[in-house]
């Protein structure tokens, strides 16, 4: 019975893996990339200035309030998001325009302002680290809700393995000290193994907290239960739960601001000088105007500490305590360990390293499966079956494929000219094309043959993107080494840096891969008596 | 069922699975699917009835548990007998919960 019950977890394991691998590589892959979003942002924008520029906060958000007056003096709401660490890089405006008379919504927008002018800033439209980390969970080409299904779909798949994993996995501890190289199969489960059990407290926090960011949309009819169905009683919900009716609906007179500097100075005093990360008025210019000034994330916790002021009488009307009720606290630090905001930058590699492993993890699950059906096959003496063939192909052309979309995502940023339209579209159109470009090569290569090419093309493609880069802006090494000794801002040194650390992995891979099909074939003319030789010595052993 | 499966992994078994074979493991992931979403969604709805909170905080609490109900049916549904238990097994608790948490919450919207 209880064998049964293993087996049957196996085989739930082996499809939950299976069935949406690949679409769990891509989210692995662009949201690991994600950890470092605002890095490649601003690799991604050579025009700005190699350092930040630095401005006391309430002359930032004096100069926010200048636009916005200017831009939509008649507004529901202004926002102003402060540069204060490697997530906000700029000066952020962002505005919500008054309802229409039919009671729309009103028209919103947002801008990053020079801390300098407080003028609109102006450098190459890119996607950037965002655009990377934005495709983890809306995909690309498809409406958002359709790619939320998908994503929450595939995560429940990834849930599920996870599990089913733990389950099957009898020797959690001494497997994490195993490592039997080139041993065909046997390597890849070890692999398998190692990179899931290293990193599983990851695996299962990124899994589940992935969930509990669309909740509200998966477990809808949790919430119509209780609340009752449509968009309206949703909000009641939210108001109920985010305490969001404690703000006042507008009062339709004018009223003059209060001056925001004492508040600022209010909230520095409290959190320490640079510690505010927002300004967000409610109701600006009306009688019923509020002012919420924010703190810097440092912790899981997402809502960490806000101020409210009477945006008329500049009273502190409210502190908010960081922490409102258990139920919200695991919510934030569920959603908050997901987006790691708060890492410095140790934790940030970390979780980069860690995403890594999760993206290899689902690799060698990918590859492991081949590689058993394969050997079970020649065991048998029956022929490779279609299903087979096109696993393979998908793994060849996603697992060494998607590298190189990402890589000619980076190089169509250098290589397409700034004044072109669309250009944002087309960086992202390169990397799809390219990827599409390596699932065909894929398809119709031998398959040996297939990784050994792709992953040199890979190594080819990361050794590029520096050298593109010092050909096309003034961003390369050679200035920005120098740069990162002098300041110790490593960001854009450390771009190019990787990208060469990316090159090199891929190198040894394409060539550790030449080199024992090579031997395999010297050793015999037909592969498949290799193959039969490497599970010999595997049943010898 | 349990047996049919573990001989999936013979190469023989899977190629020659018989077509009541495959339909029993569609019918097992329909269950899973359709039957355990109903079930933790069920679940979570009486338990944001009972739960002594706040009634926003309830509803949060259950959903945020919502998916690892529902992890827990799937493995269930792959774990059993026949297919047949595994879909009764999930959608009975789920129409038991729907019916405890309409008696409870009579005058709420549902």
């Amino acid at each position: 019975m209880k064998q049964a019950f293993r087996q049957s977890m196996a085989w739930l394991h082996t499809w939950c893996g299976l069935v949406v691998g690949w679409v769990l590589f891509f989210m692995f892959l662009t949201g690991t990339a994600g950890y470092f979003d605002t890095e490649i942002d601003r690799w991604m924008q050579p025009e700005r200035p190699l350092s930040a520029r630095e401005a006391p906060a309430a002359e930032a958000v004096s100069l926010a309030l200048r636009r916005l007056q200017q831009q939509a003096p008649q507004a529901e709401r202004w926002f102003v998001g402060l540069p204060w660490d490697r997530n906000e890089l700029d000066l952020r405006v962002f505005w919500r325009e008054l309802p229409d008379a039919a009671g729309k919504r009103g028209r919103s927008r947002s801008e990053q302002l020079d801390l300098a002018t407080g003028e609109p800033l102006v450098r190459r439209d890119t996607g950037g680290g965002q655009l990377l980390y934005r495709m983890h969970y809306v995909l690309h080409y498809m409406p958002t809700l359709v790619a939320y299904w998908i994503v929450g779909i595939c995560t429940m798949f990834m849930l599920a393995a996870i599990v089913t994993g733990v389950i099957i996995h009898k020797k959690i501890f001494r497997d994490f000290f195993t490592f039997r190289s080139a041993k065909g199969q046997r390597s890849w489960l070890d692999a398998h193994n190692i990179l899931s059990v290293t990193a599983l407290p990851f695996h299962l926090m990124i899994t589940y907290s992935g969930l509990i960011f669309f909740m509200y949309l998966y477990m809808a009819p949790v919430i119509s239960a209780t609340y009752g169905a449509g968009e309206e009683n949703r909000r009641v919900f939210f108001d109920e739960l985010f305490e969001r009716s404690d703000l006042p609906d507008r009062a339709g007179s004018a009223a003059p601001m209060a001056v925001l500097a004492p508040m600022l100075a209010d909230a520095e005093r409290r959190w320490g000088r640079g510690e505010v990360r927002f300004v967000d008025i409610r109701n600006p210019g009306d009688a019923n105007a509020r002012v919420i000034v924010g703190r810097p994330q440092d912790s899981p916790l997402r809502a960490s500490g806000q101020l409210v002021f009477d945006g008329v009488s500049g009273a502190l009307l409210k502190a908010g305590d960081a922490v409102l009720s258990v139920p919200k606290a695991v919510r934030d630090v569920l959603l908050g360990l997901h987006e790691g905001l708060f890492a410095g930058p140790v934790l940030r590699w970390l979780y980069f390293l860690s995403g890594l492993a999760g993206t290899a993890m689902i690799g060698a699950g990918l590859v492991l499966w081949t590689a058993k059906r394969r050997s079970r096959r020649e065991a048998a003496g029956c022929a490779a079956q279609a299903g087979l063939a096109v696993v393979d192909r998908l793994n060849v052309g996603t697992i060494a494929g998607l590298p190189i979309g990402i890589a000619a995502y980076f190089l169509a940023n250098r290589l397409i000219p700034v004044a072109v339209d669309g250009r944002a579209a087309w960086e992202a159109h390169a990397m799809f094309i390219v990827w599409s470009t390596a699932l065909l090569w894929a398809a119709m290569r031998p398959l040996g043959r297939a990784w050994i090419e792709l992953l040199a093309v890979a190594a080819a493609v990361y050794g590029l993107i520096p050298a593109v880069n010092a050909i096309m802006t003034d961003r390369h090494l050679a200035v920005t080494l120098p740069y990162a000794a002098r300041s110790g801002d490593w960001v854009l040194a450390g771009f190019d840096l990787a990208m060469i650390g990316f090159a090199m992995v891929f190198a040894v891979a394409a060539w550790r891969l030449r080199r024992r099909m090579l031997a395999s074939a010297v050793l015999s003319p037909h592969a498949s008596r290799g193959l039969a030789a490497e599970r010999t010595a595997e049943a010898a052993e | 069922m349990a047996r049919q499966m573990r001989d999936s992994g013979n190469v023989k078994a899977s190629r020659g699975g018989t077509s009541a074979y495959r339909l029993a493991v569609l019918s097992r992931i329909g269950a899973a699917a359709f039957s355990g979403y109903a079930f933790a969604a069920a679940l979570s709805i009486l338990l944001s009835r009972v739960l002594p909170m706040p009634k926003a905080e309830a509803v949060l609490t259950a959903t945020m548990l919502s998916f690892a109900v529902y992890a827990g049916a799937i493995l269930w549904a792959f774990a059993v007998r026949t297919a047949t238990l595994a879909w009764v097994g999930l959608a009975v608790p789920a129409a038991a919960c729907a019916v405890v948490s309409w008696l409870l919450g009579a005058g709420a919207v549902l």
